[in-house]
C-alpha cells in the first residue's frame, strides 16, 4: 500500500435530536479497497457523505495527502478527486447516458454557453472503452434496468479522474455477474494507485476484495484491521458489540397440508410465463432466481398490482377473481415490497397509523369516525406481538431503523388479517442484527399457520429459511427442491437454465 | 468482456416518449384545421388565419417561458398578471414619461425579468412551493399595474410608431399580398430562440436535469438554487415580451387585463406534451398546443359557439391531453 490519501480525524456530527458522529476517524492509502462496515445507523454513510461534500462536519479535521482542507460541497470534493456512488441512485431519468455521466462539466462549443453534444458522447464513448462497457451513451438512463443504471453511476464516478473513490453498498441491486465486472474494475482502478472506500452489508464481498476493514458502532470508530486477518464472525462481533452466531433455525419437517395459495398458470408479458405453485398453511417457499428472474412480477400478478393477462388463483381452494390489490387483501392475501419507504410505509405517519392502514375499514365508527381506542389497542397489542422497537406509538415511520420499518408493515398487514404474506428481499439494506429478527419473525408467522413466500436474491438466506424452494428464470419456473435437496449450486443450475436449454 | 448493457443501446430506445404527443397534438392540430375548413367557408379565408395567428402570438409566447418552468416540474401562475404590469410599465416610460419606444420596450420585458427572478428567488432561495410562491406573485403583480396604471389604460396616443411595429407587416412590404403582421414573426422568432436555448445551450440541459431529479443534479455539483432562479427569471422574460405585444396590439396597456392568460399558456404547454411532473417537454409541442387553443376557439366562434361553451371545449381540450400524458407515463412503467 502506498502513500496516505485521506486522513479524517475527530470527526463528529450532531443531526437535530441525534448524535450521528462522534470522534471518529478513517484512513485511506493509495492503492487499496478500504471497506466500511457497520449496521444500519452506525454512521457509515454520513461520514462519507461529510468526506463527499454533502454534509458539513461539526468538528474534526480532513487531509487529503496531508494538506488540511475544507470539503463544503460536491463540486469541492470533486476537485479534490474524490467521487462518490450513493445508496440511492442519483440519476436523472429523462437525460440520456452522457448526459447523466458528465452533468454539470458538460463540454462547451463556442460560445460557451452552448453544449457540445458530439464531443459529450464521444468522451462517454471513450469512457466506456476504457471500462469494456457497451452501451450507447445516447439511451435515456429511465430506460435501463437497475443494475445498468448503477453502472452508469460508476461510470461517471470513474470520469472524475478521481483518486478516491466511495461506494455506498454499489452491489445492492447487481447479479453475481455483474458484481464480479465491478469488482473487475475496482481491481483495475486500485492498480493504478487509486483508494476505493467500499461500503457493504454483504460480508463475504469484503474478503474478495477488500484490504483493509474499518468498523464503526453507534456513530463511533471501532477499529481498523487487515481483512485477510480477520475472520468474518469477528468482524460481526465488532459490528454489534457482542459475539453473535447466526444459529440456523430448525425448519419444521411437515407443514400443515393445507394448500392456502394455488396459482395455476399465470401469465404476464415476457417476465411471468405459465406460473403454477402451490403454498400449504404454515410452509415457507423460497422464490430464487437472479435479479430479473420475474419473481417479484409474479408476486405483483398475484397481488394484482399489476393485472395477469391470464391464470388462475385459488385461496383455501376456492378459484378467486383478483382485479385490485384491495380483492388481494380482502381474500387475506399481503405483498410486502422490497421498496419499503416507496410502496410499504406512510412514512410522515406514525406507528399507530401505518399498523391499522390497512384494515382501516375495521376501525371507523359512529359518523365515520376513527376509534382511537380500539386503534391504540391494536398498536399496542402489534407492538408488543412482533417486539417493535419504537419509543412511542407516536413515532413517525420516517425515524425508524429499517428493521423495525420491515416489523412495521408485517404488522400492517398482519391487522389486515391476511394469510398469505409475499415477503419481497425483505432484508435488503437491514443490518446483520436485525436479520437475525426478520428471519424469528418469519419462522415465528409461519408456526402461527401463515403462508410464506419469500423473495430473495441471497441464497444463504434461501437456503436457511425456506422449506420449498422455487427457482425462475426467464419468467418460468424452472425447478423445485426441498429444503433437504437444495444446495447453492442446484439453485444456481436452474437459476441459469434458459429457455432454449430447458426445453 | 463487456457488460449486457448493450442490448438496451438499441436505436428505437431513443425515442422520447414526448415525442408521440407532440405528433398526436399536431395531429389533432391538422384535424381541427381540416374540419373547421369543410365547416365553414368563412373559416377557411386569409385574413382569419391570420386572425389565428395573432391570437396565438401573445399567449403563445408566455407558454414559451412557461415551458421551460413545467419542465422543472415547476408552475409559474403569474405569467398573466406580469404580462400585464411589463404593458403598463412600457406604457409609462413611453406615455407618460415620453421617453424612447425602444426603452419603453426594454423595460417592459425588463420588468418582467425581474418579477420572473422574484419567483424564482422565492422557490429556489426560500423554498415556497412554486404554486404558492407564483399565486403570490401573481396577486403582487395585478395590483402592482393597478397602481403604476392609477387604475387607467394607459395609451400609446403620442407614439404610434408602437402598434405598427407590431401589427405592420414587412413580410407583406416584400410579398404583397402576404400580410402577415410581425407580431407573429415575433412570436416565431421567439419560438426559436426559446428552442434553442432548451435544446443547445447549459441553461437548457439543466432545466431538464432539475425536472428528472434535481437531487441529484445538486449531489453532481450543479448549483440547482442558481438554474432554478434562471429559470423562472427566463419565464418572467417571456412573459414581459408578451407584455409588450399585448400593449402594441391593443395600442394600450390595460391594467385590468391579463388575469386568466397564465391558464390559457399552461394548457398550451400541457397539450404540447410537456409532463407536468418535470423532466420532459418541448417547445415545438407548446407551439402546436398555443396553435390548438387558438384554432380551436376561432373556429367555434365562427360557428357561433356562445363563447362560455368555447372554453367548457378548451377545459375538455386541457383534460383530454392530462389524461394522455398519464396514459402514455403508465406504458412506460
Amino acid at each position: 500500500m502506498g502513500e496516505t490519501l485521506v486522513e479524517m480525524d475527530g470527526i463528529s456530527k450532531d443531526f437535530p435530536g441525534v448524535h450521528a458522529l462522534a470522534d471518529c476517524r478513517f484512513e485511506l492509502r493509495s492503492g487499496e479497497v478500504h471497506a466500511l462496515v457497520g449496521e444500519n445507523g452506525a454512521g457509515k454513510s454520513t461520514l462519507m457523505k461529510i468526506l463527499a461534500g454533502v454534509y458539513h462536519r461539526d468538528a474534526g479535521q480532513i487531509r487529503i495527502k496531508g494538506e488540511p482542507v475544507e470539503i463544503d460541497s460536491p463540486r469541492a470534493a470533486q476537485n479534490l478527486g474524490i467521487s462518490i456512488i450513493h445508496q440511492e441512485l442519483n440519476l436523472m431519468p429523462h437525460l440520456t447516458v452522457a448526459q447523466n455521466i458528465f452533468i454539470g462539466r458538460e463540454p462547451r462549443a463556442n460560445p460557451s454557453f452552448i453544449l457540445d453534444e458530439d464531443e459529450l458522447n464521444a468522451q462517454a464513448r471513450a469512457l466506456f472503452e476504457t471500462m469494456h462497457l457497451a452501451l450507447d451513451p445516447r439511451v435515456r438512463v429511465g430506460r435501463l434496468a437497475v443494475a445498468q443504471q448503477q453502472m452508469v453511476e460508476i461510470a461517471k464516478a470513474l470520469s472524475f479522474d478521481s483518486n478516491v473513490l466511495i461506494m455506498d453498498e454499489p452491489t445492492a441491486a447487481l447479479t453475481d455477474t455483474e458484481i464480479r465486472e465491478l469488482f473487475r474494475i475496482i481491481r483495475r482502478f486500485r492498480e493504478q494507485g487509486a483508494g476505493v472506500i467500499h461500503i457493504s452489508h454483504r460480508l463475504e464481498e469484503l474478503k474478495q476484495i477488500s484490504d483493509r476493514v474499518t468498523v464503526m458502532r453507534d456513530g463511533r470508530y471501532i477499529d481498523t484491521v487487515r481483512t485477510d486477518e480477520a475472520p468474518i464472525d469477528r468482524i460481526i462481533s465488532m459490528m454489534v458489540g457482542r459475539t453473535i452466531f447466526e444459529a440456523t433455525p430448525e425448519v419444521p419437517e411437515h407443514p400443515d397440508p393445507e394448500v392456502l395459495l394455488e396459482v395455476r398458470g399465470l401469465n404476464r408479458g415476457r417476465m411471468v410465463r405459465d406460473v403454477s405453485f402451490k403454498v400449504r398453511r404454515g410452509e415457507i417457499v423460497g422464490f430464487a432466481g437472479l435479479v430479473g428472474a420475474g419473481r417479484t412480477e409474479v408476486a405483483r400478478a398475484v397481488f394484482a398490482a399489476d393485472r395477469p393477462e391470464s391464470g388462475e388463483i385459488l385461496v383455501r381452494g376456492r378459484g378467486r377473481r383478483i382485479t385490485t390489490p384491495n380483492d388481494a387483501v380482502r381474500y387475506g392475501i399481503g405483498y410486502l415490497s422490497e421498496d419499503r419507504k416507496r410502496y410499504g410505509l406512510a412514512l410522515a405517519l406514525d406507528v399507530e397509523t401505518n399498523i391499522v392502514l390497512a384494515a382501516f375499514r375495521r376501525f371507523v365508527g359512529f359518523l365515520g369516525m376513527v376509534r382511537a381506542g380500539m386503534t391504540r389497542a391494536t398498536a399496542v397489542a402489534q407492538v408488543k406481538h412482533l417486539a417493535i422497537k419504537t419509543p412511542s406509538l407516536r413515532q413517525k415511520a420516517r425515524n425508524l431503523s429499517g428493521g423495525t420499518q420491515q416489523k412495521l408493515v408485517v404488522a400492517k398487514w398482519l391487522t389486515a388479517e391476511t394469510e398469505i404474506l409475499f415477503f419481497d428481499e425483505p432484508t435488503r439494506g437491514i443490518d446483520v442484527g436485525a436479520k437475525s429478527e426478520i428471519y424469528r419473525l418469519l419462522n415465528d408467522l409461519a408456526h402461527e399457520g401463515k403462508a410464506i413466500i419469500m423473495i430473495s436474491s441471497e441464497l444463504p438466506e434461501i437456503l436457511r429459511m425456506s422449506h420449498r424452494i422455487i427457482v425462475m428464470c426467464e419468467g418460468r419456473i424452472t425447478g423445485e427442491l426441498t429444503a433437504a435437496e437444495a444446495t447453492q449450486e442446484r439453485i444456481m443450475a436452474y437459476a441459469t437454465q434458459r429457455q432454449a436449454i430447458a426445453a | 468482456m463487456a457488460f449486457s448493457l448493450g442490448r438496451f443501446g438499441r436505436p428505437g430506445a431513443l425515442v422520447r416518449s414526448d415525442a408521440i404527443q407532440r405528433f398526436l397534438a399536431f395531429g389533432a392540430l391538422i384535424l381541427i384545421i381540416v374540419f373547421f375548413s369543410i365547416a365553414s367557408p368563412e373559416f377557411r379565408q386569409f385574413d382569419n388565419a391570420i386572425g389565428i395567428l395573432i391570437a396565438t402570438a401573445v399567449v403563445g409566447v408566455l407558454a414559451l417561458g412557461e415551458t421551460f418552468v413545467i419542465i422543472t416540474a415547476g408552475i409559474d401562475l403569474s405569467i398573466g398578471t406580469v404580462m400585464t404590469l411589463s404593458a403598463v410599465m412600457t406604457g409609462v416610460v413611453v406615455t407618460n414619461l415620453g421617453m424612447p419606444l425602444p426603452v419603453g420596450i426594454l423595460a417592459g420585458i425588463g420588468t418582467g425579468g425581474v418579477v420572473g427572478l422574484g419567483n424564482g428567488l422565492l422557490v429556489a432561495r426560500l423554498k415556497l412551493p412554486p404554486f404558492i410562491a407564483t399565486l403570490g406573485t401573481l396577486n403582487v403583480a395585478r395590483g402592482l399595474a393597478l397602481v403604476i396604471s392609477g387604475l387607467a389604460p394607459i395609451y400609446f396616443t403620442s407614439s404610434p410608431e408602437f402598434n405598427n411595429a407590431f401589427m405592420g407587416s414587412l413580410l407583406g412590404s416584400i410579398i404583397p399580398g402576404f400580410d402577415i403582421p410581425n407580431i407573429v414573426l415575433v412570436m416565431f422568432g421567439a419560438a426559436i430562440v426559446a428552442a434553442l436555448v432548451l435544446g443547445k445551450t447549459i441553461l437548457g440541459r439543466y432545466t431538464y436535469a432539475l425536472g428528472s431529479n434535481e437531487e441529484a443534479a445538486r449531489l453532481s455539483g450543479v448549483n440547482v438554487d442558481a438554474w432554478k432562479a434562471g429559470v423562472y427569471a427566463l419565464g418572467g422574460l417571456f412573459a414581459g415580451l408578451g407584455g409588450v405585444m399585448i400593449a402594441a396590439r391593443v395600442n394600450s396597456a390595460q391594467p385590468s387585463l391579463g388575469f386568466g392568460y397564465e391558464l390559457e399558456a399552461i394548457s398550451a404547454v400541457v397539450i404540447g406534451g410537456t409532463s407536468l411532473s418535470g423532466g420532459e417537454g418541448s417547445i415545438l409541442g407548446t407551439v402546436i398546443g398555443a396553435f390548438i387553443i387558438s384554432t380551436l376557439t376561432n373556429g367555434l366562434r365562427i360557428m357561433s359557439v356562445p363563447q362560455e361553451w368555447q372554453t367548457v371545449v378548451t377545459g375538455v381540450v386541457v383534460i383530454f391531453a392530462v389524461y394522455l400524458d398519464i396514459l402514455r407515463r403508465r406504458e412506460q412503467l
